[in-house]
């Protein structure tokens, strides 16, 4: 019975519900504005230094690993035969995978119109940024000769004097990952101009002129005319659409080191799909964990709101039974296949040596994300944060199964073996850790981590929805008025 | 300088040269850029500097000269005239021995610019015939060994051979009748040491000469003289014998004459179709062998058993009447019946061998059931033994601890390690006034005598061994002694006046005195050259007459038995060997250790798995020592293995694994009985290379374990009836390449087939591939992580009941797929096929992405995890082929089917007038010393080659055929030949 007409009519709680607020606090344009440019140009907060402190001496740590490795050897790691991949590769998928969420968030949900996305997105894509960083430590750093790991590129080299193998799926990673890289920062970089030209006219404002320069440089002389926002509009719309197909192939392509094999328990067609589901279903994750904790700390509960969680953790359920799915259609393809390999190896997942970690992955993955049926739940601030961590826990886990428990059990049962990770392991992987937090927390510093502009667009767009009061300082506009 | 003078417009005559067309037209403007060609600058310099400039120039100049010019600055000579044969980079190979307890297997040793770098077979000596032992393999290692002794040593302290050499004359001069002069030998059948052993008696006639080896007791020899009151030696003819009974007589492993018995048995079961015969071996033994792996049919039973087993056998086949032993309606009594029946049914044409861990008694039944079927003659012969009778380790003690003994002179052995624990040898060393010990380590042994004299490898010095059957062969060295040693032959002939005496002189001497005067020097040149002197076997004594052997009784077997074995390092002496450590023992898998082995039940009564460690007790003694579930190891009984725990080694075996000896007595020498084991705190991570896992996966909730088809096998009666049972496991359509299909049907195309039948697990490959090679040594610690680098493994898999499993071996090197899943993979190209179907590998193009290895199904690559090269010493490099590059750290490796040897024979064909490669000419390293013959290589082009017609046998197959990737590898099933009334 209720339609747009009716809904001017109904309380206001009710409307609220229907349709909650993605910019809570009655805000005007400029209230907004300076909320977000206080954390960029107000004073440094304690909490920042210890954060940081903390994040770069781990970062550091990383430093040092990948040093002691580079000079000793890959040895260094757990990895050995029969499994030759295992932390390293685990981690590069992890990382990018990570990634995926911001490129969802900023490309896939803008094309679809999805007001919401526009207080996440910012931290969201610089999330993938750093993630893909993270990432291609483990590319490089894998290999055997990282001084050699050029040769990987097809750039014109003497030492090799040959073409790569474009048969080789991790050819196809380079470009996947490189192309995927480059898109998602040349993306991020032009939703930053208007906000960056932003900072620089309140510097001019304030007087630092040296900030002002700087900024200068970087907003590309931004003037806010209607020509530039046309422009501007135009190209975010059609880097959106370059970004999409890429949420859907880096995965697939970094499934298909696995899916072009011969072993059992990596050859397998499901593999691309079920892939990029587990990529967003933990890059959301991996955005509930930074986005509560920097909401948190810079008090930005107005903008990052209850909707958000709600809508984030309605994908993490979605992304989540996906996922569920294709665990299940693995089981049911290996018994239904009568491949003797294929059934053992997953027999072997579930039963053998590493059981534990595949019951970790399942109820980190598959069950704990039920509770998000729950609507209260789904809002709950510690109730997300926690099953954001579990659903990162499991997708690292999830990859961790894939490629060290199909390696250790394949074929020939003489070359059976077991992988334990080294220090060295652990260490380089939480640096990675202090790496990405590094660079977030100097994202946090030195860019507005939410998208002004856009923001400032779903405002207007909110203030036409029923229940809800037009923007502070603006003439108000009749609803349904906008499109 | 009148460079000026020369500018090309004076030159008037000749050709006109010109650089530009100014220069060429003459124009004035360049005329005056030529008078100018300084302009300007030329002034800023003042003269003096410009002359300061030319000076150092000048003087530059010459420094440069002379450093061009640094030759050495005695005379040296041009290779145009160089020693005659020698083709610089070209190998040289000469024919020697490697001396396994005393007995000879005939080796050639390949010498790369002065330097032993591998020992092949030589296929010119009766009993190698080409082959060659893991032991035998591995010997050219030690020869760099860094860590052998490099000085004399007298009284602890650094000395030299001159004063060694004035010590001798002097005690020479006063040993006198040789009263309290005691020489303490390694058993040896050195023809030269046994001559210079008679001189020594003569010449001091109360000296006693002594002899220990800790492996071999010379059991045989007596029993041959329990059984017919003369010491005789019995040689054994595997390759007459249709059925064999193996009395724990490990004749294809621990035997000191392994590769022999090996080519001979193996010749045996060679079944190239179906219908063809087969012998048929039976086993009686405690621990689970690699001879036992290929039994037919294996008792377990308790070392101390076999005795009874032995006298109840002698009686069932009727060659004495006593009483049975054992009780009738036993398992044991059963199984024996069977036997019986089948040795009879094949009397003069069956053979009983009784291990030399297993008393004189045992032999003596042997050897008297060997004669009561007609046997001796046929499958069995005595000659006069290669060894001679000489004092006990034990009577020397006895004569030590009595004080009768003032100078002791130990020509190796290291027995203050080996000998009997209750001796306590190395105390009663340090008793003796005068001690001296030729050995080549600084060990246990040499840490107690007053005197170390470093010794001389086999490779370094001049000497002479017998193989069982008489066949001598002279040793030559291929080398000049690294460190200034010497032999035991050229101490101890120091010893008969006092002056050093050069080897080659004195084994020469001997030859030269006991050859045909008139031909001594053509004979003794083609001894050296063929590795054998031709008629020196020994006749076969005939006419032999069987004594009555007295009554064997029901044993006692109080508590756990122990029995102590030999090991990969031996007794210890290669303990310092990293490629005999690090090779996975045969049946165990396991390196770099010894343990306990205990049976699987028996484990679950003592609460232990592997690693646990456990307290063995034996009188008075005990030791603590990981244990080692082996299935096929006798209840009751526990196999320990010697030479591991040693206190003073060098770095490769410091620290590894318990001394086993430390509770081996002169009465429990071989096994003993009463001992208790329980176990203790704690536990140890082995390096184990294969764990337990079996062909059929473990079972799992909802899902009992499949079989998979890795090593097929079926009986002899199968094949007949289903020729093609082994290939027709796979019942796969064929399917088309994804990638594209190369053109093989032209040039060479290699191939390789195992006979999985013959393939006894030997280890003799792996570690001739190590040497081939240049395969990393990792070391314990990375073994444990998984990170072997042998290009060929050993894969044992145990089939059957864990109470009394059969096991089979699988030799696995890379398979050289024609569809290699490692090569699409490869980001950079770096391994890839070659027209001729081998998988190469290009090791400078490997940035180490080891996607190659995940992707290979056979899981055979290598990775070179860390620099394993790191603490090679420069002697140490020195083994290393010359034709193989060393692998640095970071990149792949893998079996490459010795491409070096292709190539070596390719070039070797072309020079030859171009012509084709003959079928049998590559050899690669692991085929030619494979003992079993079970690998044959070639071109599989050539319907004619052996490898083609070994893939055409109906029990060929291929592994994973179901993913297509074609393998150039096949295998021809394992057959085993039961006698059917012991199937059930």
């Amino acid at each position: 019975m209720a339609t747009t007409a009716t809904l001017p009519q109904i309380n206001k709680p009710l409307a609220q519900e229907l349709n909650p607020s993605l910019v809570e606090g009655n805000l005007s344009y400029h209230e907004v504005t300076e909320q977000v440019c206080e954390i960029v140009e107000g004073a440094v907060h304690r909490n920042w230094y210890i954060g940081f402190a903390i994040s770069f001496s781990i970062f550091l740590m990383m430093v040092g690993m990948l040093g002691y490795q580079l000079f000793t050897g890959v040895g260094v790691w757990g990895n050995n035969a029969p499994v030759a991949w295992a932390w390293d590769i685990t981690n590069f998928v992890f990382w990018i995978g990570i990634g995926h969420a911001g490129t969802l968030i900023s490309a896939v949900l803008f094309l679809f119109r999805q007001k919401w996305r526009t207080s996440i997105n910012r931290a969201a894509e610089a999330m993938t940024l750093f993630a893909v960083a993270c990432a291609a430590i483990y590319p490089v750093m894998h290999t055997g000769r990282p001084w050699r790991t050029y040769w990987l590129f097809p750039v014109p080299n003497l030492d090799l004097n040959m073409w790569q193998n474009f048969r080789s799926p991790l050819m196809w990673d380079v470009f996947a990952i490189s192309t995927y890289g480059s898109v998602s920062a040349v993306f991020w970089y032009m939703g930053l101009i208007p906000d960056l030209a932003t900072l620089r006219d309140r510097a001019a404002v304030a007087g630092k002129h040296t900030r002002a320069m700087i900024l200068g440089v970087f907003s590309l002389g931004w003037r806010f005319s209607a020509r530039h926002w046309t422009n501007y509009e135009k190209m975010y719309l059609l880097l959106a659409a370059i970004s999409t197909p890429l949420v859907l192939s880096v995965h697939s392509i970094v499934s298909f080191d696995f899916a072009t094999s011969v072993i059992p328990g990596w050859h397998t067609t499901i593999f691309p799909p079920y892939f990029v589901a587990g990529a967003v279903f933990s890059g959301f994750a991996m955005v509930q964990t930074l986005l509560l904790v920097t909401r948190w700390a810079l008090g930005l509960e107005n903008l990052i709101t209850s909707k958000h969680l709600d809508n984030m953790n309605k994908i993490i359920l979605a992304t989540g039974m996906i996922v569920g799915y294709a665990y299940a259609t693995e089981f049911f393809i290996a018994w239904y296949s009568a491949n003797q390999y294929e059934r053992f190896v997953f027999f072997n997942r579930a039963f053998g040596p590493y059981w534990w970690a595949y019951a970790l992955m399942v109820s980190c993955n598959v069950l704990s994300p039920q509770i998000f049926w729950v609507k209260s739940l789904r809002t709950n601030v510690i109730v997300t944060f926690i099953m954001s961590i579990f659903v990162n826990i499991g997708m690292w886990f999830e990859r961790f199964v894939i490629i060290a428990s199909s390696l250790h059990r394949d074929f020939m049962p003489s070359s059976w073996g077991y992988f334990q990770p080294s220090y060295v392991d652990i260490c380089t992987f939480i640096g990675t850790f202090g790496f990405f937090m590094t660079l977030f927390l100097l994202f946090l510093r030195f860019i507005p981590c939410i998208a002004l502009s856009e923001v400032k667009g779903a405002m207007a767009a909110q203030a036409h929805l029923p229940g809800h009061e037009p923007v502070k300082g603006t003439t108000p506009v009749h609803a349904g008025g906008h499109h | 300088m009148d460079l000026i003078q020369i500018s090309p417009a004076q030159n008037a005559t000749g050709k006109k040269y010109w650089r530009s067309l100014n220069e060429l037209s003459g124009t004035p403007q360049f005329a005056s850029w030529v008078e100018n060609e300084f302009p300007g600058g030329a002034e800023i310099l003042d003269p003096g500097s410009r002359r300061t400039m030319l000076k150092l120039m000048a003087a530059s100049f010459g420094m440069a000269g002379l450093v061009a010019c640094r030759r050495p600055e005695e005379k040296i000579l041009p290779v145009s005239k160089s020693a005659e044969d020698v083709i610089p980079g070209k190998p040289m190979y000469y024919a020697s021995a490697f001396v396994n307890r005393g007995i000879a297997n005939g080796i050639q040793v390949e010498v790369h610019d002065g330097r032993p770098t591998k020992v092949e077979g030589n296929p010119m000596h009766p009993n190698s015939l080409g082959a060659a032992s893991a032991l035998a393999q591995a010997s050219v290692l030690s020869v760099y060994d860094p860590d052998r002794a490099r000085a004399v040593h007298a009284g602890g302290k650094s000395s030299d051979w001159a004063a060694w050499d004035k010590f001798a004359a002097e005690k020479v001069a006063t040993l006198g009748q040789g009263a309290g002069f005691r020489i303490l030998s390694e058993r040896t059948t050195s023809p030269t040491l046994l001559s210079v052993k008679a001189e020594l008696l003569k010449k001091y006639p109360e000296a006693k000469w002594a002899e220990y080896d800790s492996l071999d007791g010379g059991h045989a020899i007596a029993g041959a003289e329990l059984l017919f009151g003369q010491r005789l030696q019995p040689v054994y003819r595997f390759d007459r014998a249709e059925v064999i009974v193996s009395l724990d007589d490990d004749f294809m492993g621990e035997d000191a004459a392994s590769v022999e018995a090996t080519r001979q048995f193996t010749k045996k079961r060679k079944v190239s179709k179906p219908g063809e015969p087969m012998n048929r071996l039976y086993l009686v033994e405690s621990r689970f062998s690699i001879t036992g792996a290929m039994a037919d049919h294996r008792l377990r039973i308790k070392s101390g058993e076999v005795l009874q087993f032995a006298s109840d056998l002698a009686v069932e086949v009727g060659a004495k009447s006593a009483l049975k032993v054992l009780k009738p309606g036993d398992r044991t009594q059963k199984w024996l019946a069977a036997v019986a029946r089948d040795l009879k049914a094949n009397a003069g044409k069956c053979l009983v061998t009784a291990g030399p861990m297993q008393s004189p008694q045992v032999h003596a039944l042997a050897f008297l059931i060997n004669q009561s079927l007609g046997n001796v003659g046929t499958t069995i012969t005595f000659t006069k033994p290669v060894f001679e009778p000489a004092q006990s380790i034990g009577e020397l003690a006895k004569e030590i601890g009595a004080g009768q003994v003032s100078t002791l002179v130990i020509l190796g052995g290291n027995p203050a390690y080996t000998a009997p624990v209750e001796l306590d040898f190395a105390a009663a060393i340090a008793k003796v006034a005068t001690s001296v010990y030729l050995g080549a380590e600084a060990d246990e042994t040499a840490a107690a005598a007053k005197w170390h004299l470093p010794a001389a490898h086999a490779m370094e010095s001049w000497g002479d061994a017998r193989s069982a059957d008489g066949s001598a062969t002279i040793l030559q060295p291929q080398i000049a002694p690294l460190y200034g040693g010497r032999s035991a032959i050229e101490v101890a002939s120091q010893l008969l006046d006092g002056k050093a005496k050069k080897g080659y002189a004195v084994v020469q001497g001997y030859w030269k005195s006991v050859l045909p005067a008139a031909d001594a020097d053509r004979i003794w040149r083609k001894s050296l050259h063929d590795g054998v002197v031709a008629g020196s076997a020994f006749a076969e004594v005939k006419g032999l007459a069987a004594k009555a052997l007295p009554e064997v009784a029901a044993a006692a077997l109080p508590g756990v038995e122990l029995i102590f074995l030999p090991s990969n390092v031996g007794d210890g002496r290669y303990a310092n060997n990293a490629w005999l450590q690090e090779v996975p023992e045969a049946m165990t898998k396991l390196c770099w250790d010894n343990a306990a082995h205990v049976s699987p039940a028996m484990a679950r009564e003592l609460k232990v798995e592997t690693g646990s460690m456990v307290k063995i007790t034996l009188g008075s003694r005990s030791i603590e020592i990981p244990a080692l579930v082996t299935p096929g190891q006798a209840d009751g009984s526990v196999a320990l293995q010697l030479g591991y725990g040693r206190t003073k080694v060098g770095r490769v075996g410091e620290g590894v694994g318990v001394n086993a000896g430390l509770l081996r007595t002169s009465e429990g020498w071989a096994f003993a009985q009463g001992a208790s084991i329980v176990a203790t705190s704690g536990s140890r991570e082995f390096a184990i290379t294969q764990e337990h896992h079996s062909m059929r996966e473990p079972d799992m909730p909802g899902r009992p374990g499949e079989l998979r088809p890795v090593v097929r096998e079926g009986s002899l009666e199968e094949y007949k009836a289903h020729p093609h049972f082994a290939p027709e496991v796979d019942h796969h359509q064929e399917m088309f390449d994804l990638q594209g299909v190369h053109d093989y049907s032209k040039g060479y195309q290699w191939g390789m087939a195992i006979d999985l039948n013959l393939c006894i697990g030997c280890n003799a490959c792996l570690v001739a591939c190590n040497a081939e090679n240049n395969i990393p040594v990792v070391g314990q610690d990375q073994i444990r992580r998984g990170r072997e680098m042998h290009w060929i493994r050993l894969d044992r898999y145990y089939t059957g009941t864990e109470e009394d499993p059969q096991a089979v071996m699988q030799p696995l090197g890379c398979q050289q797929c024609e569809a290699a899943p490692c090569e699409n993979v490869c980001p950079v190209a770096a391994t890839v096929h070659s027209p001729e179907g081998l998988n190469d590998m290009a090791y400078n193009r490997c940035v180490g992405t080891r996607y190659c290895a995940n992707n290979c199904p056979y899981k055979v690559r290598r990775f070179n995890y860390l620099d394993w090269h790191k603490n090679i010493t420069p002697v140490g490099e020195l083994v290393h082929n010359p034709d193989v590059t060393v692998r640095m750290r970071g990149i792949m490796e893998k079996c490459t089917y010795c491409v070096q040897r292709i190539q070596e024979k390719r070039i070797a064909a072309k020079v030859d007038g171009r012509r084709a490669i003959r079928d049998g000419e590559v050899v690669t390293a692991c085929q030619q010393t494979c003992p079993a013959d079970a690998i044959v290589f070639g071109n599989i082009n050539d319907p004619a080659s052996a490898v083609s017609k070994a893939k055409a046998e109906p029990r060929d197959y291929t592994l994973l055929k179901e993913i297509n990737t074609k393998p150039r590898t096949s295998f021809l099933a394992r057959l085993r030949n039961p006698n059917p009334e012991l199937k059930a």
